[in-house]
């Protein structure tokens, strides 16, 4: 029972299986770049034949990343990351804060490095030699008596031991991060035409409404250009309302969303209408009204006696690449009717007999937002930076240790210094040389 | 004289770089050395200048960006990087005889720069983020290591043959031995794994700064991620198994491969949403 136990174990800790699974997520990777995704199934059907697309359907290879072979696979990634954690994690432990002062006598003189001195002087003044000049190179001792001797201890990195568990965890962490997201949040995508608000937003795929417990006021869009007439920068002036009241307000661009309550707010798209926002204020009285003007149709605003009339009648490129010029028809019963132009974003002051207006116009647009809520993100975050530190203390600390064994041999002192390090040997036989060069110039001075 | 006549001049100076480091592998004459790394100094700071001026003059024209957007920017920054990369392994290892197997990829990869059209064009607002830059200097890097890890997996193998064959007076013989080969491949392997992983992360950061999704399973995303499956499985192999030598050298080169494919392969043989290089 036991025994059957112990080879369960160590088939699921070892890592013949990672490099298994490793392969196989690798191959089967492939398909889904090869095959497209998420397509209707008659997609399939015209690319590739029935039967091949009943196969697929069966393999769940249109969604294959969200299929159950798949998720399997890296499941069995983790169970393999857990599995071995926990059977190796014990004994590197007792690395890590192994008490070297203890270390058998007999392995120092079978170390591959190592080197022999013979100072003329006692023990005490060779071990105290010998530790200056450890801590000249940088190896911080600790020291202890042994039988016939003195032994010094040194070492750097013993944490190091644990880089590579720290990145099998932050595969773990960053796993459980997408898991939170896929449980918890929703991915979705919200239209707002200017000057409105909305609470809904519809999920992609399904295109199911989720009704936010706030709304978003959308109360302009702005769309720059380049010299080309490419778009250069979407903008939007958002103000996030809770029960009408308004309690944040914030301009997004395309990579400079807005969070609020776990949601993120993201730039992605617009809608224009072909019609203009426009505001008429009666400076004289300071009474003003907002309108959704059509180019070519008669706006009237009735305002004490007199009726407003006015209508978008021309328009014209500017020098300015994106940015047009209207012409405007205004007339409030009070002599000749006046034209003038006006650009897009701008504002006109349109003096009749004694009383002034002023006249505002902007294209009219709706702004297409993105929404996400993903909990998880910052598990997923936290798991990169965890995988970041860890390969760092995996790859690039190694474990190395110095001990020196100065004892009584026949009557003369023996200095017995070796080493060894956990990975990149070749740079430790550098680091040992020029150690070694330096205890022996100093017992020798 | 603009960034695109003077990275025309680095496309041939790699070249002439490239050429004069395998003269030096197959003649042996020391002074070419000499000249090659001159040649490789003098191309890479006109590499560095050319990228500089071309940041320059994006600025000039109102749109300023750092120049790493497109698949031909991003080719002058890969064959920045390869000569950087190589030049520090030729003064860390005061060896010459690498370049033969290093330089050569520098200079493919602005010959194949020279086929894009070297415009600058504004950016989509997509690519307005600092994380881009972030981005693309981590993978380039990685992919740097990758490719000379890639040369010298060549060189190994070849060294390798050769030895049993004929064991003296080759011209393999300049070369550093088999275990220190090794041990550059495998040091040159880590060093483009955690670039790697760097640059996977920034991407997705990136991702989820502009769309919301730090991972979709994109074929861009999704090659990143088995060219990072096989330098895992490389590095276990190597840590758990002992595996080294010509094994290793071999997961070097189908590595590489695996890199060249996400970077040029997906591009032009898959589609997906990384469409701009």
């Amino acid at each position: 029972m036991s025994k059957n136990k112990n080879s369960f174990i160590d088939f699921f800790a070892s890592v013949k299986l990672a490099l298994f699974v490793l392969f196989f997520l690798a191959v089967s990777s492939i398909i889904g770049t090869v095959i497209p995704q998420k397509k209707p199934p008659e997609a399939y059907i015209e690319l590739y034949g029935d039967n091949m697309a009943k196969l697929f359907q069966v393999l769940d290879i249109p969604d294959m990343y969200n299929s159950w072979w798949f998720i399997l696979l890296l499941g069995l990634l983790c169970l393999n990351l857990i599995v071995c954690t926990i059977k190796r994690l014990p004994n590197v432990w007792r690395m890590v804060t192994l008490d070297n002062l203890t270390t058998d006598l007999s392995r120092l003189g079978k170390m591959k490095e190592r080197k022999t001195y013979h100072p003329s002087g006692s023990i005490n003044e060779a071990a105290s030699q010998v530790k200056n000049s450890m801590t000249s190179c940088g190896w911080k001792s600790s020291e202890t008596e042994r039988e016939g001797g003195i032994l010094l201890f040194a070492q750097t990195g013993p944490w190091s031991r644990l880089g590579v568990y720290v990145v099998h965890a932050s595969i773990i962490v960053i796993f459980i991060g997408a898991m939170i997201g896929s449980y918890f949040g929703y991915k979705g995508s919200m239209m707002i035409p200017e000057t409105t608000s909305k609470d809904t937003i519809f999920e992609f795929g399904t295109g199911k409404p989720l009704k936010l417990d706030f709304s978003i006021l959308c109360e302009r869009f702005i769309l720059t250009r380049y010299d080309t007439g490419a778009p250069k920068e979407f903008l939007s002036d958002l103000v996030v309302l809770e029960q009408g009241k308004e309690v944040l307000r914030r301009s997004i661009e395309v990579n400079d969303p807005l969070h609020y309550k776990g949601h993120t707010f993201y730039q992605s798209s617009y809608e224009p209408y072909n019609k203009f926002l426009v505001t008429l204020t009666n400076n004289n009285t300071a009474q003003s009204e907002r309108f959704l003007a059509e180019p070519g149709k008669e706006v009237k605003w009735k305002m004490g006696q007199s009726d407003i009339t006015y209508g978008i009648i021309n328009r014209q490129a500017t020098n300015e690449p994106g940015v047009l010029n209207y012409k405007i028809w205004f007339d409030d019963e009070s002599g000749e009717p006046s034209t003038f132009w006006i650009l897009d974003g701008g504002s006109v002051s349109v003096p009749r007999g004694d009383t002034d207006y002023t006249f505002t116009l902007k294209e009219f647009f709706a702004t297409g937002l993105q929404v996400t809520k993903d909990p998880g993100v910052w598990y997923v975050y936290i798991g990169c930076i965890l995988m970041l530190l860890g390969l760092t203390a995996a790859f690039f600390v190694s474990h190395r240790r110095i001990w020196v064994f100065i004892s009584n041999e026949d009557g003369k002192s023996q200095v017995l210094v070796s080493g060894t390090s956990n990975k990149n040997s070749l740079a430790f036989e550098k680091t040992f040389e020029k150690l070694t060069n330096k205890i022996d110039s100093d017992l020798s001075a | 004289m603009d960034s695109s006549q003077l990275l025309g001049f680095t496309t041939f100076a790699y070249l002439l770089s490239a050429v004069l480091y395998i003269g030096l592998f197959v003649f042996r004459v020391k002074k070419i050395g000499t000249v090659a790394t001159v040649v490789t100094l003098a191309a890479f700071l006109i590499n560095t200048a050319g990228i500089g001026l071309r940041w320059v003059e994006s600025h000039q024209m109102g749109i300023g960006y750092a120049p790493l957007s497109n698949m031909y920017e991003s080719l002058v920054f890969f064959a920045w990087s390869i000569a950087i990369f190589y030049l520090f392994l030729e003064f860390k290892y005061k060896n010459r005889y690498l370049g033969a197997f290093s330089m050569p990829f520098a200079a493919i990869a602005m010959a194949l720069a020279e086929m894009k059209n070297p415009q600058i064009t504004p950016l989509i607002p997509a690519l307005q983020s600092n994380w881009l830059i972030a981005h693309v200097v981590t993978c380039f890097i990685g992919y740097a290591a990758f490719a000379v890890a890639c040369g010298f997996g060549i060189l190994y193998l070849l060294k390798n043959r050769k030895k049993e064959h004929e064991p003296e007076g080759n011209m393999l013989s300049q070369l550093p031995s088999l275990r220190v080969l090794d041990d550059i491949i495998h040091k040159t392997l880590v060093f483009g794994f955690m670039w790697l992983t760097a640059g996977i992360i920034t991407g997705a950061v990136w991702a989820n700064s502009a769309w919301g999704t730090y991972w979709s399973w994109d074929p861009k995303e999704t090659w990143s991620l088995i060219t990072w499956f096989i330098y895992a499985a490389a590095l276990h192999a190597r840590f758990t198994r002992g595996w080294g030598g010509h094994r290793i050298a071999w997961f070097s080169i189908v590595g590489f491969g695996s890199v060249m494919f996400t970077y040029y392969g997906v591009n032009f043989l898959l589609s997906g949403l990384h469409s701009y290089g």
